[in-house]
């Protein structure tokens, strides 16, 4: 009983502290970086087309994403992603950026356990979460359409 | 239409998906992981009810960069291969359609992560 009132009492103090992260500053900031990398996207995407006109829309998008998967490991690695991220917050999580810099950020901190133990399993920390649910939804969304 | 109304549907489209998530971050503390689930869920379940395409239809990029893209792909490919070669295609089609994605992210991740040191967080 003590115990509860004493982690309600610790809860909102906490609360007090965190809430003042100042909300709308970071919302902004999420908006237009997220708004900046999705236009990124579609000036590449527009440009394959261009360049490439022969290839289709499917094709394009992957290529897009590639390269903006590359863009987003590569500033990781800099460093460099990490300094936008705290910046941006959301911004840079839902774009495919966000994926992209979950898979290559755990494979930079756990190199020092080893190639294969360390940065190959862990890789997917937080990634494979995302790739199960993906790909079980998808599946589920398949076997609907079977019946269907 | 004209180039540069289609960036700026794309900057606010896209803009808003994030400022979304970051309303997320804020009221509910979620991590990374269970951020980019949620989208990934959303987008395959818009693929699912058949509303994405008229979305992106729309948006462009600004739903296709978003991993709200990855999970409608996802959903777009097991769809695609149910159709063109039935039970095989609920196992084949999804992780197929995203795998340039998926397969770009573990390679760069794995060749970045060969090159560079982790950086000590400054506080």
């Amino acid at each position: 009983m003590q115990d509860e009132v004493r982690n309600k009492k610790y809860n909102s103090y906490v609360e007090a502290k965190i809430a003042k992260t100042h909300a709308w500053p970071s919302l902004f900031n999420a908006f237009w970086v997220g708004g900046l990398i999705c236009v990124f996207g579609q000036v590449c995407n527009d440009l394959i087309l261009m360049w490439f006109p022969s290839i289709s829309t499917q094709s394009a998008w992957a290529y897009t994403l590639i390269i903006i998967i590359f863009i987003a490991a590569l500033l990781t690695g800099l460093g460099v992603f990490d300094k936008i991220g705290a910046f941006a917050g959301a911004g840079t999580i839902v774009p495919i950026t966000g994926f992209s810099n979950s898979i290559t950020s755990p494979a930079l901190d756990f190199k020092n356990e080893g190639i294969i133990f360390g940065m190959c399993a862990k890789m997917f920390i937080i990634a494979g979460p995302v790739i199960v649910s993906g790909t079980v939804a998808s599946m589920i969304v398949g076997i609907i359409y079977l019946f269907v | 239409m004209n180039d540069w109304y289609v960036y700026l549907i794309v900057f606010l489209t896209g803009g808003t998906i994030c400022f979304i998530g970051q309303i997320l971050v804020i009221k509910t503390k979620m991590t990374t992981a269970r951020i980019l689930v949620t989208f990934v869920l959303l987008g395959v379940f818009l693929q699912a009810v058949g509303l994405f395409d008229a979305i992106s239809q729309f948006c462009k990029a600004g739903i296709n960069v978003p991993i709200i893209g990855f999970g409608a792909s996802l959903a777009k490919g097991a769809i695609n291969a149910v159709k063109s070669s039935g039970i095989l295609g609920i196992f084949t089609g999804g992780l197929s359609a995203c795998a340039g994605g998926i397969a770009a992210a573990i390679f760069f991740a794995f060749i970045f992560g060969i090159i560079f040191k982790a950086k000590t967080k400054k506080m």
